[in-house]
């Protein structure tokens, strides 16, 4: 009975905490307000600023001039940003779809319990946590034609040696093998992660209809990993097309500018030449194509929900 | 422990692994030998005898300390806001309820898909206007909190039992009082993943030192082992010694709380 007593006695002090929790608009904004002044303080007023930026002659030091839309005119009219748009699609048609199916298959080999398998994980996905800077600054030092580990390799082997990050014809394509050493790591991560929730009574039932390792994969692993292959597509590819440190520390967007891609040609822009209105400009270009492919994903990735 | 039976899958692993290894095993090799060995042609596959000419060089001489220095303050900092001002914010939008809160909320988490391209030219000048430039506050400024970081912080306060806090509501502790005592005990697994991928993110950037920092006594390890390889061409044992101690906190650190880093940038992609 003691329990139907208690629910007709309202404790005094748990009616003075619920009056507490309607007056508590002032708590809520001083735990948040250091987090939204210094996020929007530093994304939203740049943002804006950019816009106008893009429609003024600026060299970050004396006051801008209005130009209306010359900066953009000019940037579809400019060869050098058109081959900086081209370079960077080239390497995230190469990153991203390699990085993708590699990190895939590398995470179905993974995934399984032999001896030293996580000795193999830590390994794959070790170079990862590498910095840009680093990664650039080693393979500069293995690829240096002179005193590289990879032309003294080809020596032994009897091959001519190569060039390199100084050969036009192939510095593009080194960045992009460089990329996927230490970008595929992620993909086998979020792929593994993925593959714990494939439900093994479905791969088990596709087994006894007679499904054979390759039809498990296509009709039952594959459809279940699909919101993961978009994540790690739209991830990828955002990743790809504001490719900047590498370059930056491999090639500075040489050699004859085989290897300026957009986002060097913004920094270029704006801190070498101090042109920032021209640079907010193409830096406006590059982000409406980023948001059309992220809009583009996401509608088929709703799509791949619904059904 | 069972030992597991020998697998046909090594055959393909093993060399795979090796693979991924195998540039960071010749960072550790190539720091190791001397000048010599590297500077003849063709260069030396293997070291004949570890020699420390380079890490001496690059602690002795150089800028390096100095920058290593400058990279953990930044880091530390970074690592320290983002726990602080995160599990303020996540918690307020998880359990306060107050005006504006949702439209605050979704905007910030709007911000997150804002290219960092698009802010760093105004984001410079503004750091300019406030006398930041060429200092460390630069740095640390926008990396005290970062969308992600609150995003996770709330996600995490909004899956704990509301009824942990109850007791201690109706006691009349206040909100900060049972945010430091009862939630963050139990928060060990957000704390862990914003600390490491704040930790990734400061410790590795390049972009944003580069624009804002001018005095190599101010640079960080990235932007001054960057730099040291322009200027040192000829010494690569003693570059590959400071790409060694570039990358050494990261690796050591991914190495010691390897589960939490995987954790970590696994949830990013997965709840993504």
């Amino acid at each position: 009975m003691a329990s139907v007593v208690g629910t007709f006695t309202v404790d005094p002090r748990s009616r003075a905490a619920k009056r507490r929790a309607r007056g508590e608009g002032a708590t809520g904004w001083a735990f948040v307000s250091p987090s939204v002044v210094i996020i929007l303080g530093l994304s939203v007023v740049p943002v804006l600023w950019s816009l106008l930026l893009s429609f003024q002659v600026n060299d970050l030091v004396s006051p801008s001039e209005w130009v209306g839309l010359a900066n953009y005119k000019a940037l579809v009219k400019d060869p050098a940003f058109g081959s900086a748009v081209s370079h960077t699609l080239i390497y995230t048609a190469l990153y991203v779809p390699l990085s993708v199916v590699a990190g895939l298959g590398i995470a179905i080999a993974l995934d399984r319990k032999i001896a030293l398998i996580g000795l193999y994980r830590t390994l794959v996905f070790v170079p990862f946590v590498v910095s840009a800077a680093a990664q650039g600054v080693l393979f500069s030092f293995v690829l240096d034609p002179e005193f590289g580990v990879a032309n003294s390799l080809l020596h032994k082997l009897g091959l001519p040696a190569q060039g390199f990050f100084s050969d036009p014809g192939q510095a593009l394509y080194l960045l992009v093998a460089i990329s996927l050493w230490s970008g595929t790591g992620f993909c086998v991560i979020v792929y593994l992660a993925g593959l714990q929730g494939v439900s093994a009574e479905l791969v088990e039932a596709a087994r006894i209809d007679g499904a054979g390792r390759w039809g498990v994969l296509r009709h039952v692993t594959l459809p279940a990993l699909a919101p993961v292959t978009i994540f790690l597509l739209l991830f990828q590819t955002i990743n790809a097309l504001q490719v900047f440190d590498l370059v930056f520390v491999t090639t500075k967007g040489g050699p004859l500018g085989s290897t300026t891609v957009i986002v060097y040609f913004i920094w270029e822009k704006a801190f070498k030449t101090f042109t920032a209105g021209y640079s907010a400009a193409a830096a406006y270009t590059l982000a409406v194509a980023l948001l059309v492919v992220g809009a583009a994903l996401q509608i088929y990735r709703r799509r791949v929900a619904a059904r | 422990m069972k030992r597991l039976p020998f697998s046909g899958w090594h055959l393909v692993l093993a060399p795979l692994a090796l693979l991924f290894a195998l540039p960071l095993v010749w960072l550790l090799v190539s720091s190791v030998m001397s000048n010599a060995e590297i500077n003849r042609f063709p260069p030396a596959l293997w070291p004949h005898g570890i020699k420390l000419d380079g890490y001496r060089y690059v602690l002795g001489n150089a800028l390096f300390p100095r920058w290593f220095l400058n990279s953990f303050i930044v880091s530390a900092v970074a690592v320290t806001a983002n726990l602080v001002l995160g599990s303020l914010g996540g918690y307020a939008f998880a359990r306060i309820r107050f005006a504006g809160s949702k439209l605050v909320l979704g905007l910030m988490l709007a911000t997150m898909v804002i290219p960092f391209q698009l802010t760093m030219i105004p984001t410079f000048l503004v750091m300019k206007q406030l006398g930041l430039i060429d200092t460390l506050g630069a740095l640390i400024v926008p990396s005290l909190v970062t969308p992600l970081s609150v995003f996770l912080f709330r996600q995490f306060f909004v899956s704990l039992p509301r009824e942990l806090e109850e007791a201690a509501w109706i006691d009349g502790c206040g909100r900060l009082r049972i945010l430091v005592s009862i939630v963050l005990p139990l928060a060990r697994p957000a704390l862990s993943t914003v600390a490491v991928l704040t930790f990734l993110a400061t410790w590795n950037d390049l972009t944003w030192p580069l624009i804002a920092i001018n005095s190599d006594s101010t640079y960080t390890l990235q932007l001054g082992l960057t730099t040291f390889q322009g200027q040192h061409h000829t010494q690569w044992s003693a570059v590959m010694a400071g790409n060694v101690i570039t990358v050494l906190p990261v690796l050591l650190g991914f190495l010691l709380a390897q589960k939490a880093f995987i954790r970590s940038l696994a949830s990013t992609g997965l709840k993504g």
